[in-house]
This record gives structure tokens, sequence and C-alpha cells, in this order.
């Protein structure tokens, strides 16, 4: 018998390795206690986050708590089926009602993940015939998306605008295209140009789909995302979206104002089969939504944070994904594995936890400690994150 | 020279800046084994044979090229089309 858990051997291998070096297993944590969007307990520590996706802080929030707690007593704990059988009740209307003037467009369809929201959306646009233009860095949901349709893949440098054009200018004219970007690159943090690179899409014929999963709530005068910072999400067919971050819950979207869009939730596989999002998530989440549209000071706030984040840590001599703090996320990166645990380690000794990412996750097969900053992080707490990296860096010598 | 042998040139020269190993051109030579390329010098060497013959390599197509007398065979095909 071939043992098919076999081809993983060299990943079980070198994690043995780095585990008996004694490091903790970065990758099975468990937070005791939650206290705040910015504050739990592991390891029986206080522990400050610095590695979640609430980047506006609301999954605490007093009126998304009460819409929960509301839907719960009300509609149940689940809803047992389908989007389009009977899994469609009042609140993922309002959910879709409520994103529909977030984006102010005419059509939102809710998916149970942003995960799922890719797969579906662009594999049912993309088929075998089409070309799905993307991102080499692209996130995993989108390449299996492109794997599921059996699309033609062509993949271009990171944010490359001239590698965009020359790959369009190069397809069949007539052939379907589907270009598929993201307004913040979730691994190190950095902007895509999109404004340049729509315009390009347009100009070649091909639709575009932006993945604003990293930026809604936060980017953008009202918060809809880099698209709309950048002044063309009106030239945009697609915005993909999640609600596992900005928005504190989970479950994933597409809005368009395409006018066949509706259709979308008969030939979507990942739509349709699979049960829609309990009662109270599509509750907490339509209320939160409302909610950051009117949030321009915590996005103020979380600007902030994130500028005297990337500052300090650079003048510490840490090595950063960007040159500037261009989103909500700050990527230290780190020499290897070995040296990224270590860290790791040391910083949730210190009372912080971040994320570890590592290839294939990360481009470039770069090692990086990623920080993602809530509008919640007092001055204080960002004061405090500042001494613990200072200190940690130091005892493990990366600084 | 025939156009697949010319094809077979201009690619063996393609692959001369990457090729820091000094691996053999042999058709048979894989770009992961022989040559030890990682995925970042792959995309930069599809970009620079993509811009040479002006022609797309999908990552789908990539994926059934190991060796470099295939990458020739395709390169070739993809002229002809
Ligand atoms: C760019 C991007 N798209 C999609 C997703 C998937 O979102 P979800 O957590 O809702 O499945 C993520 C999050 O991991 C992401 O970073």
């Amino acid at each position: 018998m071939t043992d098919l858990l076999s081809k993983f051997d060299p990943l079980i291998n070198e994690r043995e390795a780095l585990l008996s070096t004694g490091v903790r297993d970065p990758y099975a944590l468990v937070m005791e206690e939650v206290k705040s969007p910015t504050l739990a307990i592991c390891n029986g520590r206080e522990t400050i986050l610095l590695g979640t996706y609430n980047y506006m802080g609301m999954t605490f929030d007093d009126d998304v708590l009460a819409a929960g707690h509301d839907a719960l007593d009300n509609f149940g704990a689940g809803t047992t089926g389908s989007r389009v059988l009977n899994g469609t009740y009042q609140g993922h209307k309002e959910c879709e009602e409520a994103l529909k003037e977030f984006y102010d467009m005419d059509h939102a369809m809710v998916f149970s993940t942003g995960y799922q929201a890719n797969l579906g959306v662009i594999s049912t646009l993309a088929g075998k015939d089409d070309y799905v233009i993307l991102d080499i860095d692209s996130h995993a949901s989108i390449y299996d998306g492109c794997a599921m349709g059996n699309a033609q893949i062509v993949a271009f440098r990171h944010n490359d605008v001239e590698a965009l054009e020359k790959r369009l200018k190069r397809l069949p004219q007539e052939a379907g295209k589907l270009v598929v970007l993201e307004g913040v690159y979730s691994m190190l943090g950095d902007v895509a140009p999109l404004k340049e690179m729509v315009a390009i899409c347009k100009k070649h014929g091909a639709m575009v789909l932006v993945d604003e999963a990293h930026s809604m709530g936060f980017i953008g005068e009202n918060g809809r995302g880099v698209c709309e910072e950048q002044g063309v999400i009106d030239d945009v067919d697609f915005i993909i979206g999640t609600f596992s971050k900005s928005v504190g819950t989970v479950g994933g979207f597409c809005v368009s104002n395409h006018p066949k869009f509706e259709i979308m939730r008969l030939v979507c596989r990942p739509y349709v089969f699979t049960a829609s999002l309990p009662p109270a998530v599509v509750a907490t989440s339509a209320a939160s939504i409302r909610k950051l549209m009117h949030s321009g000071n915590k996005r103020a706030h979380l600007w902030e944070n994130s500028k005297r984040l990337h500052q300090g840590l650079r003048d510490m001599g840490y090595t950063l994904g960007t040159p500037e703090a261009q989103s909500g996320i700050i990527a230290v990166i780190v020499e290897d594995m070995m040296q990224g645990a270590l860290l790791w380690q040391e910083l949730l000794k210190n009372g912080l936890y971040v994320n570890l990412a590592r290839p294939p996750a990360t481009p470039h097969g770069v090692t990086l400690l990623r920080c993602s900053l809530c509008a919640e992080h007092s001055s204080e707490q960002v004061g405090e994150i500042l001494k613990i990296f200072e200190k940690s860096g130091k005892d493990i010598g990366v600084i | 020279m025939s156009n697949h042998d010319a094809t077979k040139a201009k690619i063996h020269e393609l692959i001369a800046p990457f090729n820091v190993k000094d691996a053999e051109l042999k058709d048979e030579a894989t770009f992961m084994g022989d040559l030890e390329w990682d995925s970042l010098t792959v995309m930069d060497f599809v970009a620079a044979i993509e811009d040479e013959f002006d022609i797309i390599i999908t990552m789908n197509m990539q994926a059934e090229i190991e060796t470099i007398g295939q990458l020739v065979d395709a390169v070739a095909k993809l002229q002809d089309q």
C-alpha cells in the first residue's frame, strides 16, 4: 500500500527538527480567553493581539453584539440549508442590503467565507477557454478558483503594471479575460497600483475583479477599499471581500453593478452547495457593516497606529515589507523559519502575539512576522508593542 | 539552421544568465532538478522567454514543462500558432 500521507514527509521532518530545538509550535497557539479586540489570555498571560485581522475592532462592539443576540434568540442557531433553498432568512437579505449601501452598488451576494467567494466567483466566471490574468502573489483562494474553473492562468510579476499590459496584449482579442487583483496584498501589506492597472484592463477588453479583503473598512474615504482610494471603483466589475477581517465576523461576499449578476446565485457552486451563514453571523455582520460606513475617526486612528509602528520598527533596525506604512499590515522580515520561530516565541513570552508566516503563503520564500494593527489599539498599547519588539529583537539578535 | 534549432539556440542563450549551477543544457535536463531553479527564478525566466518570442506560456502549460527539450517544443509550437 502506498501511504498517501508520505508526500508530506519533508514538511513533517522540518517541523520535527524545529520543535526538537525546544521552540514552541507557532501553529498551535490557543487563546484561553479573549478580553477585547486587542487583548487575550495566552498560556495564562495577558497578551496584546497584533496578529488578528480585526482592523476596525468590531468584534466586541455593543451594537454588533446586540444584533447577534437578538438574531440568535429570534432565528435560532443555524439555517441548516443552502442559500438557494431554505437557507436565506431575512437577515441574509438585510446583510446584502447593507453591503449594497456600503459599496453603493446594485448587487451583493453573501457567501459562507471569503475563500468560497473567490472560489465561486472566479471559477464560475472563467471557464476552460477563458483566461485569468493574476498577480503572482495572489491569495490561495484566487489560485484555487482558477484551478476549479479550469481556466488558462497567466501570472504576472507582483504589482508590475508593464508586465500586466504585455500579457494582455498577447492574448487573443476575442478570448474571455478576467484580471484578478488585490487591493492590499496580505503578506507584505503593500498596495496595488489599481489606477494604472484597471485602466489597462479596460483598454484591452478585460473584466476586472478586485479582492479588497484587507482594505475594506479602512482604506478609502468610505472604507470601500483601494479601488475607492485610487478612484477606480466605478471601472471595476466585481469586488470580493470578507467579513473575517474589518467586519469582525465570518463570511464572504461579491458586489457588482453588472446587470446580469443575479444569475450567479444559480450557477455558482460554492454558493449553492453549502449551508448559509447562521442568523447571528449575518445579523452581526450587517450591524458592523453599517457602522463601518461612519467610522472616519477610527480609520484615522488606525492610520496613526500603523504609521507609528512602521516608523518605530524601522528606527530599531528591523527589515520591513514596505518602505512606508501602506495598510494595516506591517511585515517584519526575518532570515529563516528558525529565527522567525525564535522571535515569535520571545514576543509571545513578553506578551505580544503576531503571525508567523512562511512559504508557500509568503512570496519569494521569505519568512515574516506579520503585524496587523487595530483601530482599538490605544497609543499606550502601540508604545508597549514597540518596547516588546525592541527587547525581544535584541535578545534574539535580530536587531 | 531550422526554425526549431534557432529556437533552441535562443532558449539556451536565455537560460545562460540563470544557469548559476553551470548545468549542461541537454534536452533532458530539468529546470527544478538539474538547473536547481526555484519558483522565483522560473518566473523571471518564463518572463524573459515570453518577451523574447512575444508569446504567453500559461501556468497550465508551465505545469507540463519539466525539461529544456519540452520547453523548446512548446515554444516552437506557440510560435507556429
Ligand atoms: C486576499 C484574501 N482573500 C480572501 C481571503 C479569505 O477570506 P475568508 O477568511 O473569509 O475565507 C483572505 C483571508 O485569508 C485573503 O487574505
